[in-house]
């Protein structure tokens, strides 16, 4: 928990000095507490404080790291409980579970799909994150030779897990020395050779508890077997469950600074083979506080709508996802090409962008600055209006390029016609569909001529 | 180790509101629908239980939707061409109250009659029990025309009228103090706006307990997360005892999502987007879920798988774990 400009100040020396080139000590906490300077500025700092505070400044959710080749992923150092008090900074990893009870093809074909797999959503590539190996036998050898043929077809990170140390280390044997996957699963009755695992390994360990009060004890005690990163693995297996115990710990790691329960979580959203089920389960661990978010069945129809709002929880309320405004080529366009007109937000822009480009047809696109917004929020806003679009419209010098001036605004927005006939008194302004999905239909269709 | 469960201590709590009308209470309701209530965050039950539990309503339509993603037609079948039908698939399906949302035109394009409207509410009360909602297509000046004759042919039966918005609220609320319904109140996405509608239409005399509040929401991929903020900022000032955000909220998940593209569109979508059928419910399921955990009280759905999932997710939620959490 950060502390406030005040509570830095009684514990500095206070004897406004100047030596750290601030007139008083509280104006040289208030900048600490802004994080704008460096503690080691002020040179008479006691001991006992120093220490207070570089523990106050340690991040209240530890940041953990899984690492392959070339891949990384950071999870954990989250500041608050509700994203639009700042924002959520590290989004889950989607790791999809395959255990080492298949054969080999049926291994191979479920990680080689999940691996291949990727999906366009405004402009980025979304995939899943990583892979949990599971070691479900419960035999050394089945495991080490799941996870080496897993590692044979995806370079994602891993997480691999078992109930016991000797098979676990099995597994790890199998990846490269230099990889950080996440191991488990310690609990109770193995957490002592569970810890030395992961101590040699340098890598995190997944820490099972079914009370908050059994995971804080395995937590210290597996801290003072000398492993600093853990996740941690609530056991929920319901959405009740789940829920109550991320936000008990997100609350005592935030509020209270309390270090036993101060790592991200892992959320297992099994539903014994219920896929349905285990979909919501992952949807809720996304938006609630989850670090590594596992499932078991790995299905486009559902792992495309989850990492969609995983991207959605995970942006900074404070700026909508934007394009950059100008006069946008799609399909090659020729100068007898129809020029249509949007906003800059960057979901609208790629709804209309997509569709036309899928369609084959070629068109002129003017993005307009509408300050990020979607087209009936920035014409509510006064921000896509006639004379914002004609401004655009002429910034972008559009009819130097075209030799047919007929301009296409959204049907949410038929209303600016008249207003844009005025502005714009050289172009044939048209109403296009309210919907981008229909734009294509439109294209071939009313503007065939 | 003993771990402190950590309380918070709120000093508000959310506006009961009771949807429906029995014939003892002066309607024809088989049964009612209570929702509100909440003393905590949603489903934090150690903090305070939730008095209610939160609902889902089904939305039909009066007459079948050509609009509509051919998925959900598939699903409702030959209901769809008849609104006391479709109440009744609905309510099998597991609806705890029905949704009428009218439609602008007539099958021939003609505008819809508040004759037409009043008939179509008429069949859906006389086929289902249920407490009902009635929308109107959505421009305010129709809405004003088929709401009132609606509210009046339907006096004493505690209809959700919608959508009341600062267009046309003040018709909407006058006619439904005049009749005994309660109003929808929607604002685009925004805690200030809401509340100042909220003032506005209390100031017309209207009980805190006939109002239900519509912040607006956008599908997964649309808009959604503004949506879901909005909700748990309301939902956090009404626990914080600003009184007029203390209401029950309503969320049209299921409109949202089956206008994406990706639950309309069947053919000549990414391979990545995989079937389109359990896309479309996926769609609907997870934003109706997240709105669910920002305090959705009334969630309206429209595929009816995903009104199975969502009833199933709601029991859950709604069962407390049984061990000891600490
Ligand atoms: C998310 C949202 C917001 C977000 C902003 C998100 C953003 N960056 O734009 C927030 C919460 C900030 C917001 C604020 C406001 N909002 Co707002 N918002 C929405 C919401 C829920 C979704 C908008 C969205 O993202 N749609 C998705 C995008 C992709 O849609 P789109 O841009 O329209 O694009 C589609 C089509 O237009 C078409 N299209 C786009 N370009 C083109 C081009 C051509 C040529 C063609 C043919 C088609 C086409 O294709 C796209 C896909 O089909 C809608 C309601 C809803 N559920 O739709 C209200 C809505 C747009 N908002 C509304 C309002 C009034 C406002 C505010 C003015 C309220 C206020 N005073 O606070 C503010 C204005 C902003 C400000 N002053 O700061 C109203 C507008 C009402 C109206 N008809 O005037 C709406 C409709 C809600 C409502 N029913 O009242 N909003
Ligand atoms: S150097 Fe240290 S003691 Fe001196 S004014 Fe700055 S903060 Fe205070």
């Amino acid at each position: 928990m950060a502390l406030t400009g005040i509570q830095i100040y009684k514990l500095l020396p206070q004897t406004n000095c100047k030596d750290c080139g601030f007139p008083t000590c509280l104006a040289f906490a208030m900048k600490l507490a802004a994080k704008q300077v460096e503690l080691a500025a002020c040179p008479h700092v006691s001991e006992s404080a120093r220490a207070q505070l570089t523990e106050a400044a340690v991040p209240p959710v530890r940041l953990v790291t899984v690492r392959s080749d070339g891949t990384e992923l950071k999870v954990g150092n989250e500041v608050v409980l509700f994203r639009h008090e700042k924002t959520f900074y590290h989004r889950p990893g989607l790791f999809v579970r395959v255990g080492d009870d298949l054969a080999p093809s049926a291994l191979e074909a479920r990680v080689a799909a999940a691996d291949a797999y990727r999906v366009g959503y405004v402009g980025l590539e979304l995939g899943i994150d990583g892979f949990a190996v599971e070691a479900v036998t419960g035999g050394p050898g089945s495991f080490a030779a799941a996870v080496q043929t897993v590692r044979r077809y995806t370079r994602r990170p891993l997480a691999l897990l078992a109930r016991s140390a000797a098979v676990l280390g099995a597994g790890l044997e199998m990846i490269a020395a230099h990889e950080t996957p996440l191991l488990g699963v310690a609990a109770a009755d193995n957490w002592q050779d569970m810890a030395d695992l992961a101590r040699k390994a340098k890598a995190p360990l997944v820490v099972r508890g079914h009370t908050l009060g059994e995971l804080a004890d395995l937590t210290e005690k597996i801290k003072a077997a000398g492993v600093e990163d853990m996740v941690l693995d609530p056991a929920a297996r319901d959405l009740a469950g789940h829920l109550l115990l991320s936000t008990l710990i997100r609350r005592l790691a935030l509020k209270k600074n309390f270090r036993p329960l101060g790592y991200p979580l892992i959320a297992f959203a099994s539903a014994d083979g219920d896929a349905a089920v285990e979909t919501l389960l992952a949807a809720q661990a996304i938006l609630k506080y989850a670090g590594f978010v596992v499932i078991d069945h790995f299905a486009p129809e559902t792992v495309y709508p989850l990492l969609v709002l995983r991207q959605n929880i995970y942006t900074d309320p404070q700026k909508p996802i934007q394009v950059q405004p100008g006069l946008y080529e799609i399909n090659n366009p020729k100068p007898d090409d129809p020029v249509l007109v949007t906003t800059n937000f960057s979901i609208t822009y790629f709804s209309v962008a997509n569709e036309v480009e899928g369609s084959g047809l070629p068109a002129w696109l003017v993005v307009a600055d509408a300050e990020g917004m979607s087209v009936l929020t920035a014409w509510a806003a006064g921000k896509f209006d006639a004379e914002r679009i004609a401004k655009d419209v002429k910034r972008f010098d559009v009819a130097a390029k075209v030799s047919r001036r007929r301009l296409v605004i959204p049907g949410h927005v038929a209303v600016l016609s008249g207003e844009l006939e005025a502005e714009l008194p050289d172009w044939e302004i048209r109403v296009g569909p309210r919907e981008a999905v229909d734009l294509p239909r439109y294209m071939k269709e009313a503007l065939a001529n | 180790m003993p771990v402190e469960i950590l309380k918070e201590t709120w000093t508000g709590a959310v506006q009961t509101v009771t949807l429906g009308a029995t014939p003892a209470e002066g309607g024809t309701r088989g049964r009612t629908v209570t929702v509100g209530g909440e003393r905590s965050l949603p489903f934090l039950h150690f903090e305070a239980p939730m008095p209610h539990r939160p609902v889902i309503a089904v939305e039909i339509k009066d007459r079948r939707p050509e609009d509509w993603s051919p998925v959900l037609l598939r699903a409702w079948g030959d209901a769809v061409n008849d609104p006391g039908t479709w109440a009744q698939a609905a309510a099998a399906a597991g609806a705890d109250l029905i949704l009428l949302a009218l439609s602008l035109t007539d099958a021939e394009g003609r505008p819809t009659t508040p004759a037409a409207a009043v008939a179509a509410v008429r069949k859906v009360l006389d086929a289902c029990p249920l407490p009902l909602a009635v929308f109107g297509p959505g421009q305010a000046e129709a809405d004003n025309e088929l709401l009132v004759a609606v509210a009046e042919a339907t006096k004493g039966e505690r209809l959700l009228l919608g959508i009341c918005e600062d267009k046309n609220y003040r018709t909407i609320v006058a006619t439904a103090l005049a009749n005994g319904h309660l109003v929808n109140a929607r604002t685009p996405m925004d805690v200030n706006l809401a509340k100042q509608l909220n003032i506005l239409i209390t100031d017309m005399g209207m009980p805190l307990d006939r109002i239900i509040m519509d912040p607006t929401t956008g599908a997964v991929g649309y808009g959604f997360e503004y949506g879901y903020s909005v909700m748990e900022r309301l939902r956090l000032a009404a626990l914080q005892g600003d009184r007029m955000t203390q209401l029950p909220m309503l969320v049209t998940p299921g409109f949202e999502a089956w206008k994406t593209k990706e639950a309309k569109v069947g053919n000549g979508v990414p391979a990545a987007w995989g079937d389109w059928e359990a896309r479309g419910i996926a769609w609907e399921t997870l934003t109706a879920l997240g709105l669910l955990e920002a305090g959705a009280d009334i969630l309206v759905l429209r595929h009816p798988e995903s009104v199975r999932r969502l009833q199933r997710a709601i029991a859950d939620l709604m069962t407390p774990p049984s061990g000891p959490l600490v």
